[in-house]
């Protein structure tokens, strides 16, 4: 079997830092994610962040707004690469699923999460 | 109103600008000018993604934006132009151009450069390129969102 997918979470502040604790809290996995901060990064250092985040394995990277620095570094380092697809609009249901997923190919791991993020958003009674 | 934020960010179009700052500003329209985002189509894209459609985005070069720096500060709407360096702005100041203050909103570490304030490192050469702008009647004050206080070109370079 080939090398399970590794989740690379890449936002604002400490937002990837905390999804990362709250996944492994709640499902007890601590392998299957790297955060990554844009803090003090210009892009060049941020896309630093991310290779060493990556490092050459497939990857599908969970980026926190569909705008921005985090999403740019992320989509020019994926672009013309098949073993690494990009999300964005990072939620902790999509993450979730993720991990028990990482058995996909990246592009499918990564259309699988964005449902599984979609379905989360929801607007019950109270 | 014309273009209310003259801003040099090396991240260019972000959520500082788009939110932070175009909130606020009540901003349509946002001039991003760099040459190689205006060489290229993909990366237009790119930074388009992050801005909401009711804002235009504007794609120039440093040439294009010399030419068209007037009609922007006669547009009724409010607008922001960024650049990510410090030489791409500076150039939009020579002559006739009537750019009073600039605003330096990010620019991150690399070789060369030392820490400034935690969102502005610079080399020496250029703080001296800011202090030459401020020289030639330009106000330059250092601000990364609205809600922190302005810094003075003199607490940074």
């Amino acid at each position: 079997m080939s090398e399970p997918l590794r989740g690379v979470i890449v936002s604002h502040a400490a937002v990837a830092q905390a999804l990362l604790a709250a996944v492994a809290a709640i499902t007890g996995v601590h392998d299957a994610l790297v955060p990554v901060s844009n803090d003090g990064c210009d892009t060049g250092a941020l896309a630093e962040r991310l290779t060493r985040a990556i490092d050459d394995k497939p990857a599908v990277l969970f980026v926190d707004l569909p705008g921005g620095s985090c999403l740019t570094s992320s989509v020019r380092l994926a672009r013309g690469k098949a073993n690494v697809a990009v999300v964005t609009g990072v939620n902790l249901a999509m993450l979730l699923d993720f991990v028990f997923h990482r058995d996909l190919p990246p592009g499918d791991a990564a259309r699988r999460a964005a449902e599984a993020g979609s379905r989360a958003i929801r607007t019950p009674a109270a | 109103m014309s273009i209310a934020l003259y801003r040099i960010d090396d991240r260019l179009i972000h959520g500082q600008v788009v939110v932070g700052w175009g909130k606020p500003l009540n901003v349509a329209f946002i001039v991003l000018v760099d040459d190689a985002v205006r060489a290229s189509a993909w990366e237009q894209e790119l930074y388009r993604m992050g801005v909401p459609s009711e804002i235009e985005v504007v794609f120039a070069s440093t040439e294009e934006a010399l030419e068209r720096l007037t009609e922007w500060e006669r547009d009724p709407r409010v607008g922001i132009l960024v650049a990510g360096d410090i030489d791409t702005l500076a150039a939009l100041t020579v002559n006739r151009h009537p750019v009073s203050r600039v605003n330096v909103g990010g620019l991150h570490h690399r070789p060369g450069r030392s820490e400034r304030l935690r969102y502005v490192y610079l080399s020496d050469a250029e703080a001296s390129q800011l202090r030459t702008l401020a020289a030639r009647g330009v106000e330059v004050t250092a601000q990364d969102v609205p809600t922190t206080p302005p810094v003075p070109l003199e607490d940074f370079t």
